[in-house]
């Protein structure tokens, strides 16, 4: 993995004024990866978007991260329902046409 | 700009208390919000009148203000205009060295530009201490069938922005790609969201896709189902020449390999065709035909 890719829990937590102690928790709920490196802890850049709603979530709604793993599972589902309706949508043109 | 009655947009009677607006910004805003409701624009829009309403009327300044001015909001911001051209005139006057800050104008002005446009569209309570990646924009794209068989480059424009972008080959009706950075822009500086353009592919072809397969339906005369031969068809290239076996069956189907859809983001790869034979029974005998049939049947 590029190291350009890894973004420090640090700058993270220094930018969004957060605690690490709130990125533990999201780790421990197995929410986000951390990696550790010469003991300096990183976040891969993919996981950005994720950890922000995460984060906005929190703040905004003030949900707790139990409540926001839900919503992150309901999410996933909410998306795979939506790619399986497609693809029977796509299969069911071919009858249609 | 139409009046935007903000205790309406919270469900909320004039003199609710502080609480009231709370609890009911905090119920409609889990209701709305963007980041639950992803890819509905409604919810987007929603959400960002309960962060106008919630930023106006949780702050009892502001919300002073707009219950003074509100129904009039227009002549307060002409009203506003008139003030500060005085306000520059003095200051041009004095030699200003700046804007103190002690003009209550100013708040106004800024009061109104939050709510009416401006920094409209911001999470409360968040925006203002960290930096968050710009909002997810989503574009749709029409195509046909033939434009996808391709791998082209098409440029498009968004939010006045020109994008060139190339659509590989095989994409799927519905299909979502992401063009990073090409979002609305960071808050305090954060990185630029991204664009998600969803693909509606259109069949303008004779063929049916499933998948990397094409479908083909191809009408043979019953003397070349009974008998074979060589007959054309048609792939998404040009013709092939075929060669039906004897005794084929109606609804019967050969597989052309490779002669399919090409597979996304898989340079040389290509599902495959099949063709299902439609066997055309023959129509207006002559009286000799007949006589051949019904001599046939006898056999």
């Amino acid at each position: 993995m590029a190291d350009e890719l890894l973004i420090a829990v640090d700058d993270f937590c220094e930018c969004h004024q957060i605690e690490f102690s709130f990125i533990k928790n999201l780790q421990e709920f197995g929410m986000i990866t951390v990696i550790t490196r010469q003991n300096t802890h990183y976040i891969e850049e993919s996981e950005l978007g994720k950890l922000e709603r995460i984060l906005r979530l929190h703040d905004d709604l003030e949900i707790n991260v139990e409540g926001i793993d839900t919503i992150n599972h309901l999410l996933v589902q909410i998306n795979n329902l939506n790619a399986e309706i497609t693809s029977l949508k796509n299969r069911l043109r071919r009858y249609e046409d | 700009m139409a009046f935007i009655d903000y205790y309406q947009v919270l469900g909320i009677a004039k003199n609710a208390s502080e609480k009231d607006i709370k609890s009911a910004y905090r119920k409609l805003a889990r209701k709305h919000h963007p980041d639950v409701n992803p890819n509905d624009k409604e919810a987007q829009h929603k959400f960002q009148e309960l962060n106008e309403a919630n930023e106006v009327l949780s702050d009892p300044a502001k919300r002073k203000k707009y219950d003074e001015y509100g129904k009039d909001w227009k002549n307060a911001e002409h009203y506003q205009q008139q003030a500060k051209q005085n306000r520059q005139q003095r200051e041009s006057y004095s030699g200003a060295e700046g804007n103190s800050g002690s003009f209550d104008e100013n708040d106004f002005s800024d009061f109104f530009g939050s709510m009416f446009g401006g920094q409209a569209g911001g999470f409360s309570g968040s925006a203002n201490r960290a930096k968050f990646k710009g909002q997810d924009y989503n574009a749709e794209l029409q195509l046909s069938l033939r434009d996808v068989y391709q791998s082209h480059q098409q440029t498009l424009t968004v939010n006045g922005k020109h994008i060139r972008i190339t659509i590989p080959a095989g994409i799927e009706n519905g299909q979502t790609i992401k063009i990073k950075g090409y979002g609305g822009a960071g808050v305090n500086k954060g990185p630029n969201g991204d664009l998600y353009i969803r693909f509606t592919v259109s069949n303008d072809s004779i063929f049916k896709r499933l998948g990397n397969d094409l479908y083909l339906n191809k009408e043979i005369d019953l003397y070349t189902a009974v008998l074979g031969g060589p007959i054309t068809a048609d792939t998404f290239t040009g013709k092939v020449k075929l060669t039906v076996q004897p005794g084929t069956q109606n609804g019967s189907k050969v597989k052309l390999k490779g002669k399919g859809f090409p597979v996304y983001k898989k340079d040389g790869e290509f599902g495959d065709l099949y063709v299902t034979f439609n066997i055309a029974i023959p129509k207006n005998l002559t009286e000799k035909q007949k006589e051949l049939f019904t001599e046939l049947s006898k056999s």
